[in-house]
Formats: structure tokens, C-alpha cells, sequence
């Protein structure tokens, strides 16, 4: 199979108008005719089904939570980048697509990148336009700020609630068009199968998460908004529901899947208190431009009184490791080295399994420096949420923080009108592969979502509708319709009459610390190998061993998390196959094997600088790789640099 | 700490619901209260029972997915939380601890804790929008909006859409949450256009969904875990008035 992005020749700067006016359009009247199934309402799927809404043609979303209001999406907290150069501090299109090429260590599209940063602008536009709240200046004009290492203030916001605004507006705009009668709108559904007919994906199966009823639903196009796949660590700042079933299942239908090991760490967020834990918080890494990141010089005082240990016993590690950046160095180079020195035994904070995994976040001298006041003005939010979380207080203590799972740059391959080598599935946000390359940087994911939703993909999708044509004969009847159900049917039954001695997030819980153990922050050849042993045993186990009690009658919540947990347990198995094929560190990659001297990332772009993308083969057959080379030519590769 | 509940147990919308008493021990203080559920459900689940079903997402207060009545108030004892960010060090040792729906007419239960919330996606497609097609936007800072406009609509945006304010409320009004979304979108200048219709529509869909109105307990503002103001629906029912004397003009 030859991958071919399919991206616009010529200059960059006109590469996506000129592709638009190539595209091939559908006229007004002939809109109603086509269907489109939208699935996942986050701010890629809420967006794109409320602009194809207003579009005139026929939408079907739907969404496993009880609202489409709720989707992750909605807890992203930093903001949103885009080029407007309104701090007039130099910044522009191509300032922004260039520190996205680099910041992905190299390992993105170039043509696509520049579209995305081209289209931040409208977004902002869009957004302020749908009442989205952004923080204001005095003067009444919107406000920016540098995030995450940023040279320039970029970045739009809303408190700490960039997120949630954002969702809210495009969730707003999808309820618009709910009450015009162009979108029908399906919650607590969760899409189980895609349905594929002579090559196209012709529609998706469903369950109804309140009755346990499966249904097909045929449409002309199919859209998987459907997220990231964070939560195969178990333990991630994910939302408890978010899975990678429509994605996986997408690629066992024939959907390539792309860079499955690319993970993004975050290296401040609230430990681990407990087996019991359920998830991890995010705190902002504003943070550390403040607080002094430390852990004591010997492990002998790991466990003391964090105030009583004088200044020639602790460790500012990242200071004096990297001099120039110190505590403010990128959240992947932060987290190995929190990593590193718990490992050598002088973690603090409560002991979990036998390891004791946090280090310091300190404010002491801070507050000396500026006052408590400043200090509170600065972090009063994220001052008190850790209070609630953890019951103790960081003005007077320090805080303990470790990093966590955040966000998956890894998704179905697509091309650059973001259709999968399926025809006829388009793959919009978190859920593809395309533009964050092996790192994604900060307030750049909801500048993805929505670039995906509202303008790249309704254009790229009428292209297709325009040239497919309407009026097939498919119906929910066709034998493709009816197996796949059948099938769904069949893992449900399965699941339900296996009735072991395990409850389902057991395995779950099992195999996160697997992949958090052997393809987290770093990873290493003979680490993945074990991986790719002990996962399939765990699989194996669940499928003799598990409890899902209940029937498919009604609201069940173990079946949900069983059939989620499985498909977990079959995707692991392809990341680390993943990780162990890319033999070079490039982003939030880190081989062992592939480090500098002084033990930074190490990128081989001769051997490595391709995209690449896995077939499914068969759950108990290798998956074939496919490589899809790229090509710089507007942005000169060169070796990150911190010290 | 060891913590008795006693939890509202209901197979389905249609069956009869009742109390049922759990003992659990090895709870401790940094858990959460949904942590603290979820070491039950593994317990009910390695025996072969039905967990407890109650809805969650994200688990950091900003999904609005959760909640339920502890020991009579909604989201529990703690100001300006979720029940997902309660914690159990908010309780003692040997503690009981009633967990209850919400209840109101317009939410009707599914099963145990879950609620049906749909009534309030239908509040929003009322009117609870600007009209603005993608596309067609002007550019951002083409309009100017005072800021302490925008940091109040910021603040009644704020809104999770939990339910708490319904469950609270003696009359199920939804007035709190319908007045948030009524007084974000009225007091920013894209949203004056539509703001009569908006005040009109999104009240008349209120009633219909069989939510009760507001007789000022202040119930709603108590359990809010955004901590809105019930400023908000008075400012509603300014904009109602003024907006149904314009349109029987």
C-alpha cells in the first residue's frame, strides 16, 4: 500500500486556498439528500456536525455521554493559540507553524500544519462571534498570553476554563441546528463497529447505553471525533469514559492506524494517594514559572519533613541540570527527569506499591520574593483545588507533584483532507494522527479540534459527498450491516456469560501499569519486549476470568467498561509494538537506547523521519507497517536544546 | 475510616426504587467520594451483583456529569464542589451517609443514582445561542466589550450543567441554570440581537419540561459548584418582563 497525503502542490502560503477551489462542491438543493454520522461531540465533532448542519445536509451525531456538553474537550484549561498578532510582539502564520513543526520534534506534515495555523485565526473569530467569554482588557479588546515556553503572547483564554468555553460555544452552535431539525442528536450512544461496503464506510453500529438495544445506522459518510486513547495507562488526566474503541475499531476494519506510541506527558499534576485512585488532575504548568522543583539530595530523607531539610540537602535537579532553562524546560525533558530521580529511590510523598512516586513543587522562596498576596493572585485556583484534593496547604508546605498521561498524538492516519485510506471516514481531532507530530505543544489541541471541525473537514466532506453522489441503494439491511451486528452482539454475550472471579477495571488497572511501566516516559527495547509478552496474558485472563454482572437490558456500566477494557487490551499490544519499531527518541518518544550524552532525546532522522502506520492483520497476527516518508521544506530539521 | 451508606437502589425508570445498607471499610481520607464507590462496585462486582450506577466523566468538577444528594444536599457538605471532588476526609470514622438521586419531575430516574437531564439540552436549543453561521463571523476585536460585561458573563458561563440547582431547589425550578445561559449571552453585545426571543423561548421550553419556578429560597446558589449567583435569574426575569411587554407591543 503507498500512503499518499494527498497534499496540494506549490507554494504553502496558497496551498489550502488553491486546494479548496479544486474541490468539488454540492448544490444547496441536493444538501438534505446526503446523511453524514458525526461521532463524538467534542469540540472536532460538535463543531463539524453543527457547520455541516448549517450546510444543509443530514446529520446524525452522536455522543456515549448523557449530554453532548460533557465531552473532555470541555476540561482543557491553558487556552488556545492563533496568529493574530494582536500583542504586535512579531508573531504570524508562519512563526506559529514553524514552532509547531519543531515543537512535534519534526515528525508532522508541513502542509498541514500550515493550514492549521493559517485557520487559527478564523477560530478565534468564530468562537468570540458564538458569545465564547474570552478574557478582555480594560480597553475592551481580548487579552493574550505566552504559554508554554512561547516566545510570543499567543495565546487567547478564559480563566483557567479555555476548554469548557470553547465546547460550550460549539456546543451551542450544535444545538442550534438540533432545533432547526438538520442535526439529530443520539446521547448515551456508543458507536461499536464501523460498517464498510465495497471499500466505503457506509455507516456505524451503535448501543444504546440506557436500553442495551444495538442499532445501524447508514449514512454517506462516516466522522470519528472520537478523541485519544490515553486511557490505556489506566491512570491519565483522561475523563473515566474516554476510550479508543471507535478508533481500534476502525482499524480492524481496515483504517490504518499511525504513531500509536506517541504520548504526551505532563509533568505536573497531582500524585498518585492510593491503589484505589481513579484518575490523575492536571494542574497548569504555569506553575512553574514560580515554584522551584526539588527532591532531597539522599533518599534517607525521603521521607522527612520537607521544611526541616536545609538548603545544602535538596536537589534542584532541573536547575542545575539545565541551567539556562531551569524549572521552565519542556514538559517531556521535566517529566523524565522526575522520573529519573524517583527512580533512584529519593521520591517523596506517600509510598504506592513499595516506590514512592513524587518530587517537590516549591513556593517558599517565591513567596518571600513577591508575597503571599502576588502569589495568591497569580495561583489562587490551582492553589485550592490542591488543597481539596490532597487537604493540605501549599503556601505553607510544598506542593508534591508527578507527571502524568495527557494527551495522545498517535490516531487513525488520514490524508490532508482528513480522510482515512477509507473512503468515506474522516478522522477530525485528538482521534487522528496529523498535526502535532511526536509532541504536541501547549493550546494547540483546541486550536486543532476546531480547525478540524469547523473548517477543514465540512469543505474536504462535501468534496467527497460531491463526487460519490447520493441516492445508494445500502440500507441497514445489507449483509455488511448484519454481520457486524451479529458480531457486536456476539463479544456482548460473551463478555456477559464468561462470569469470572476479576472485576473489569482490575485488568484494566493490570495492564495500565504495564504500558505506564514499559512505554511511559521512557522506554527501552527489552521493556517493550516484556510488554509485548505479559499483554496478551493479561488478554487471555480477562477473556476466561472476568465478572460483568447484569444482562444488555437497561443502564449496565461493567459491560460498557468490559467491551472498552478489551479493546484496550489489544490496542497496547500495538503501541508498544510501535515504540519498539521507532528505535530513535523524537518528542514525547524516549528511547534509552537513542539519547545524547547528557541524556537528552536523540531524533535518527535517516532511518526514522516517516510517519508510520500499522495494518491490522488479526488480533493474534503481527500488523504489516506501512511508512509514509516526510518532507521539510519550509522548516530546517535541527536537535532540541535546553542546557 | 469505615463508612455505612445507604444507597437509593432502583433496577430501572420503570421499577420501584428503595434504600439499600453497605458497609465499607478501608476507606481512606484521600479518597474520593467516587473512588470510595468505585472500591464497592469491585467488591459487588467480584461477588456477581450490580455495581451502583451513577453518572461521571472527568472527575475534576468541570463535566457537570456527576452528582447526587448526599445526606440531603446536593454535591454533599463542602462549598463549591462536585461529589467527584469530595473528599473523604470531609467525613469520620463510623460516619452514615445517605446517597440519594436527584429528584425532580423533570428528571426522572434510570437507574440508582443516574439521572435523565435531557430537559436541560432542550432549555439550550430553545434559544440558547447566538445565531452565527461558521463563516460568517466579523473579525474578534472588531467589537469591543467592557470588560467587567465580560467577566460577568464569564462568571454565569461558568455553568456545568450538573443539576445540582434543580435538586436543590423546593420547587425543582431550573430558573438558575436557565438565567445563567440567558444573562451570558444577553449581556454580551453579539448576544443582543436575539436577547427578547432568547429570554422568551428558553423560559417557555423551561416550563414545558415541567420545571417549577423560583420562590427565592436561594437553595440553588448554596449547593452550586461554580458558585453562581441567583443575581442571574433575577437579571431573567428583567429581561422577561421587558422582553414580553416589546413583543405584545
Amino acid at each position: 500500500m503507498t500512503l499518499d497525503g494527498k497534499c496540494p502542490s506549490g507554494p504553502i502560503e496558497t496551498a489550502w486556498d488553491r486546494h479548496r477551489f479544486n474541490m468539488k462542491l454540492v448544490n444547496p438543493s441536493n444538501r438534505r439528500k446526503y446523511n453524514v454520522l458525526v461521532v463524538g461531540t467534542g469540540l472536532a465533532g460538535a463543531a463539524c456536525a453543527a457547520t455541516l448542519g448549517e450546510l444543509g445536509f443530514n446529520v446524525q451525531a452522536f455522543c456515549y455521554q448523557d449530554s453532548a456538553r460533557r465531552a473532555h474537550s470541555i476540561a482543557a484549561q491553558g487556552g488556545i493559540n492563533a496568529a493574530k498578532n494582536y500583542q504586535n510582539d512579531g508573531d504570524s502564520v508562519h512563526r506559529l507553524f514553524y514552532d509547531t513543526v519543531k515543537g512535534g520534534d519534526y515528525r508532522s506534515r508541513e502542509r498541514n500544519v500550515h493550514r492549521l495555523a493559517q485557520i487559527s485565526v478564523n477560530i478565534i473569530d468564530q468562537a468570540v462571534a458564538q458569545g465564547v467569554p474570552f478574557a478582555r482588557e480594560y480597553g475592551g479588546l481580548l487579552d493574550n498570553r505566552s504559554f508554554g515556553g512561547a516566545q510570543v503572547a499567543r495565546t487567547f483564554y478564559a480563566r483557567g476554563q479555555t476548554g469548557q468555553q470553547l465546547l460550550l460555544g460549539a456546543y451551542s452552535a450544535l444545538s442550534r441546528q438540533v432545533h432547526a431539525g438538520t442535526v439529530k442528536l443520539h446521547t448515551r450512544t456508543e458507536m461499536l463497529d464501523l460498517v464498510v461496503i465495497d471499500g466505503r464506510a457506509r455507516g456505524i453500529i451503535t448501543r444504546n447505553l440506557a436500553t442495551g438495544e444495538l442499532e445501524s445506522w447508514v449514512g454517506d459518510a462516516v466522522v470519528l471525533a472520537t478523541g485519544g486513547y490515553g486511557n490505556v495507562f489506566f491512570l491519565s488526566t483522561n475523563a473515566m469514559g474516554c476510550n479508543v474503541t471507535a478508533t481500534y475499531k476502525a482499524y480492524k476494519k481496515g483504517a490504518l492506524f499511525a504513531n500509536p506510541c506517541y504520548t504526551q506527558i505532563h509533568p505536573t499534576c497531582i500524585p498518585v494517594s492510593g491503589g484505589y485512585q481513579s484518575k490523575l488532575t492536571l494542574m497548569s504548568e504555569s506553575l512553574r514559572n514560580d515554584g522551584r522543583v526539588w527532591v532531597p539530595k539522599s533518599a534517607a530523607d525521603a521521607t522527612k519533613d520537607p521544611s526541616t531539610l536545609p538548603e545544602d540537602q535538596r536537589d534542584y535537579y532541573l536547575e542545575r541540570r539545565y541551567p539556562s532553562f531551569g524549572n521552565l524546560v519542556p514538559r517531556d525533558v521535566a517529566s523524565r527527569n522526575a522520573k529519573t530521580v524517583c527512580d533512584e529511590g529519593r521520591g517523596v510523598g506517600h509510598e504506592v506499591d513499595g516506590q514512592r512516586r513524587a518530587v517537590y513543587l516549591d513556593f517558599r522562596d517565591a513567596i518571600q520574593r513577591v508575597g503571599k498576596s502576588t502569589i495568591e493572585a497569580r495561583y489562587g485556583n490551582l492553589f485550592h483545588m490542591y488543597t481539596k484534593i490532597t487537604g493540605e496547604n501549599p503556601y505553607e508546605s510544598p506542593m508534591r507533584i508527578y507527571p502524568a498521561i495527557h494527551y495522545t498524538m498517535g490516531g487513525l492516519w488520514v490524508d490532508y483532507n482528513l480522510m482515512s485510506n477509507i473512503e468515506g471516514l474522516f478522522v477530525l481531532g485528538e482521534a487522528n494522527f496529523s498535526d502535532h507530530g511526536a509532541n504536541r505543544l501547549g493550546a494547540s489541541a483546541l486550536m486543532q479540534g476546531l480547525a478540524d471541525g469547523y473548517f477543514v473537514a465540512p469543505p474536504t466532506i462535501s468534496d467527497y459527498l460531491a463526487r460519490v453522489g447520493w441516492g445508494s441503494t445500502v440500507t441497514a439491511e445489507h449483509e455488511g450491516f448484519k454481520a457486524a451486528k451479529g458480531e457486536a452482539n456476539e463479544r456482548i454475550q460473551k463478555l456477559l456469560s464468561i462470569k469470572g472471579k476479576r472485576p473489569v477495571d482490575s485488568f484494566h488497572r493490570e495492564l495500565g501499569n504495564v504500558m505506564w511501566d514499559k512505554c511511559g516516559m521512557s522506554r527501552t527495547k527489552e521493556g517493550l519486549e516484556e510488554a509485548l509478552k505479559r499483554i496478551p496474558e493479561i488478554r487471555a485472563e480477562f477473556w476466561e476470568n472476568v465478572n460483568v454482572p447484569g444482562e444488555n437490558k437497561g443502564v449496565n456500566q461493567s459491560l460498557e467498561r468490559a467491551g472498552r477494557v478489551a479493546d484496550f487490551l489489544e490496542f497496547g499490544e500495538l503501541m508498544c509494538l510501535d515504540a519498539l519499531e521507532r528505535a530513535e527518541s523524537c518528542g514525547g518518544h524516549f528511547r534509552e537506547e537513542s539519547q545524547t550524552e547528557d541524556g537528552e532525546a536523540l531524533r535518527d532522522d535517516v532511518n526514522y523521519c516517516h510517519t508510520a502506520a500499522w495494518e491490522f492483520k488479526g488480533v493474534e497476527t503481527a500488523p504489516t507497517l506501512h511508512k509514509e516518508a516526510l518532507t521539510f521544506d519550509y522548516v530546517k530539521l535541527t536537535q532540541r536544546s535546553y542546557k | 475510616m469505615k463508612i455505612t451508606l445507604n444507597v437509593w437502589r432502583q433496577s430501572s425508570p420503570e421499577a420501584a426504587g428503595s434504600f439499600v445498607k453497605y458497609d465499607v471499610d478501608g476507606v481512606s481520607a484521600d479518597m474520593s467520594m467516587l473512588e470510595m464507590l468505585d472500591v464497592l462496585n469491585d467488591r459487588l462486582e467480584s461477588k456477581g451483583e450490580a455495581p451502583i450506577a451513577f453518572d461521571h466523566d472527568c472527575r475534576e468538577g468541570i463535566c457537570g456529569s456527576c452528582g447526587f444528594m448526599i445526606n440531603g444536599v446536593a454535591h454533599g457538605p463542602e462549598k463549591e464542589i462536585t461529589v467527584c471532588q469530595t473528599h473523604m476526609r470531609s467525613f469520620k470514622d463510623g460516619d452514615e451517609l445517605t446517597l440519594e438521586p436527584w429528584r425532580a419531575m423533570a428528571f426522572p430516574v434510570m437507574r440508582d443514582l443516574m439521572v435523565d437531564r435531557s430537559a436541560f439540552d432542550r432549555i439550550i436549543q430553545a434559544g440558547g445561542y447566538v445565531s452565527v453561521r461558521t463563516g460568517s463571523a466579523p473579525e474578534a476585536n472588531a467589537t469591543p466589550v467592557m470588560k467587567e460585561h465580560a467577566d460577568m458573563a464569564f462568571e454565569a458561563a461558568a455553568c456545568i450543567g450538573c443539576g445540582a440547582c434543580v435538586a436543590a431547589c423546593p420547587n425543582a425550578a431550573a430558573m438558575l441554570f436557565t438565567s445563567a445561559k440567558v444573562s451570558h449571552l444577553g449581556l454580551l453585545p453579539q448576544g443582543e440581537p436575539e436577547r427578547d426571543k432568547r429570554a422568551i423561548d428558553m423560559v417557555a421550553q423551561m416550563d414545558k419540561e415541567g420545571f417549577g419556578h423560583c420562590s427565592n429560597h436561594g437553595e440553588c446558589e448554596a449547593v452550586c459548584p461554580k458558585g453562581i449567583s441567583v443575581n442571574f435569574i433575577a437579571r431573567m426575569n428583567r429581561d422577561l418582563l421587558k422582553a414580553t411587554l416589546r413583543s405584545s407591543r
